[in-house]
């Protein structure tokens, strides 16, 4: 059962609280849905703003600081506003070891930011990433959610540079 | 990635073939006839003892008897019980699960099924890691399949056993990897590890009894029932019978994935199979199991893989991720990136982890920067050992055997640095 606030808020969409209301009857507690609710509410717009959290935490019968508390755990969940693109580097051993990191720094000069950074056109986020489970095919970056394998600077520069 | 591993086993001999991934395709190779069999003639606790006497470790990591967590599970009850499959593979140099979960989706599901029957639980959620969309999204495929086909569902391939199989992705954090931090995250919350007991046998779940494997556990266990106790024993050691599938990476010629026996030796995957390290350069030291594990050096590579021949050499088989380190390479650089790496993702409850982690990390960058002090090598030893023991899950001993090994093997790498006040390896992968 929807409430009429998280309705009203209007900060989520109907199809949104419907996939989360499916979610829901998967689980004993409907709680145990929470993290597919945040991974639906983020879709939306590539990040959850104060009143997606406020609308999801209504939607579970939580206040707001214990969805935000769940959010801030998790690397995947952003509380503020994100690139249309996500380009995230994976930085972590086997991938150093085959020259992550001067790609990463390579991206870094090319796209004019930092790691962690969004360009100023709002166009690319960039980030580093802990093991993503690519390390045969090192190094690598995940692009939007699709991994990119056997990366060399030029051949990365050119994925980037595709991204609306 | 590569669609079969370049050395193929009873897990991954069909992997390459796209229509192993569909329900007709995995039918047509004998797929789902040891669960109907061990659904229809045998009994929950015959199945258990099968899978004990199998000799079965988790290939999670802890590699802990797989039939034995089994029997944790209470007989009966009122409550309704529960499996997890665990595939939250985030162990830097692990990719394994991922081959599994894209390429033989099915395996992994008769293993559940069978699991299911033994353990008397009515559903699994398999729990993917929020990075592996498409795994994720290939399994839910197969699962609705499943369930169109009457695999899955109120009457298991005719049998009138019932199972469902929930899949949630997680949002990254490594500590859900942990089996009671994946409990946690799996109902909602963050992914703090509990304390134990109660274990997840008693109160997992939900608080219902639950029994948590990881995704190549289960993929072992229908070629079990299928073929029985002596050919799974045959393969492998008498310990540790079976198959794996190792993970090479780093510095090596032919990366990727490799099912080999249990007790193969260390040196016959890295030169014989992944073609040793290339450039022509020699191995300088290896990490045999993923990034917990202690590294090994290049004079010890002899050892077989199998934790009653690792732990002789203080380290362990892990996850199987085997991370290959050239001549070049600078062990202080490697300590840069896995203490790092564990001071990021500590989940912060226990004060020995949330701040060991830290000073770990900090002291090895010093030491990096040539700024290191006479002392620095004790503190390292020291907080690796109060770490090491003290805290509610094995993260923070995941975290202090590196260091520990590190400081073990590699001690003149260390030494140099402070003495010279640099770092004098000029040809080591960047930081």
């Amino acid at each position: 059962m929807v409430s009429a606030a998280a309705r009203e808020a209007g900060a989520l969409r109907p199809e949104t609280v419907a996939a989360i209301e499916r979610e829901m009857a998967k689980y004993p507690r409907k709680r145990g849905a929470l993290l597919p609710a945040l991974h639906l509410a983020q879709a939306e717009e590539g990040w959850l703003s104060p009143a997606k959290i406020a609308a999801v935490a209504e939607l579970f019968d939580l206040r707001p600081i214990e969805v935000r508390e769940v959010v801030s755990f998790y690397n995947m969940f952003h509380d503020r506003p994100q690139g249309r693109h996500e380009v995230c580097v994976c930085t972590n051993l086997p991938c150093s070891l085959r020259g992550a990191r001067d790609l990463l720094r390579a991206l870094e000069s090319h796209l004019g930011i930092e790691a962690g950074e969004t360009t100023p056109d709002g166009r690319v986020t960039l980030r580093h990433e802990e093991c993503l489970g690519a390390c045969a095919w090192a190094p690598m970056m995940r692009v939007d959610g699709g991994y990119h394998e056997d990366l060399d600077v030029e051949r990365a520069k050119k994925i980037v540079d595709g991204l609306e | 990635m590569q669609s079969i591993p370049y050395v193929t086993g009873y897990l991954t001999e069909h992997c390459g073939d796209d229509a192993f991934r569909t329900f007709d395709g995995y039918v047509a190779r004998g797929g789902y006839e040891a669960a109907r069999e061990a659904l229809r003639a045998r009994k929950p606790e015959e199945i258990v003892e099968l899978v004990k006497n199998a000799g079965l470790q988790g290939r999670g990591g802890a590699g802990f008897s797989t039939g034995l967590k089994w029997s944790f599970m209470p007989a009966g009850g009122e409550k309704p019980k529960y499996l997890v499959c665990n595939a939250d593979e985030s162990e830097p140099g692990s990719f394994k699960d991922r081959l599994l979960l894209e390429r033989a989706p099915h395996q992994m599901l008769e293993g559940i099924l069978i699991a299911g029957f033994a353990t008397g639980a009515e559903k699994t959620f398999v729990y993917v890691r929020g990075e592996y969309q498409e795994p994720a999204r290939t399994l839910q495929a197969a699962i609705d399949e499943a369930y169109a086909r009457g695999a899955l569902g109120p009457d298991v391939l005719g049998t009138g056993f019932r199972h469902d199989v929930v899949v949630q992705r997680g949002a990254g954090a490594y500590i859900c990897g942990e089996e009671t931090g994946l409990l946690e995250s799996l109902e909602g919350k963050k992914g703090q590890p509990r304390k134990k007991p109660p274990f997840p046998a008693q109160y997992g779940a939900f608080g219902m009894p639950t029994t948590v494997n990881n995704v190549e556990t289960f993929s072992h266990v229908p070629h079990i029932l299928r073929r029985g106790v002596d050919w799974f024993r045959s393969i492998g050691t008498d310990k540790s019978p079976g198959t794996t599938l190792f993970g090479v990476s780093g510095h090596v010629g032919r990366p990727g994935l490799y099912e080999l026996p249990l007790g193969t030796p260390l040196d016959e995957i890295v030169f014989r199979h992944a073609g040793g390290v290339r450039d022509g350069k020699r191995v300088k030291g290896v990490i045999p199991g993923g990034m917990s594990m202690p590294i090994l050096p290049a004079d010890q590579l002899d050892v077989r893989m199998a934790n009653e021949f690792l732990r002789e050499r203080k380290t362990m088989l892990g996850t199987g991720g085997v991370m290959v380190m050239d001549e070049d390479t600078c062990m202080v650089r490697v300590g840069c990136v896995i203490t790092y790496f564990f001071r990021d993702e500590s989940c912060g409850q226990c004060t020995q982890c949330r701040e060991g982690t830290g000073w770990l990390h900090k002291v090895f960058q010093r030491i990096e920067r040539g700024e290191g002090r006479d002392e620095d090598l004790a503190i390292l030893e020291d907080v690796a050992a109060k770490m090491e023991g003290q805290t509610i899950c094995a993260f923070a001993d995941a975290a202090a055997w590196p260091v520990q090994g590190l400081l073990r093997h590699f001690r003149s790498d260390f030494e140099i640095h402070l003495r010279e006040r640099k770092c004098p390896f000029e040809r080591s992968f960047e930081l």
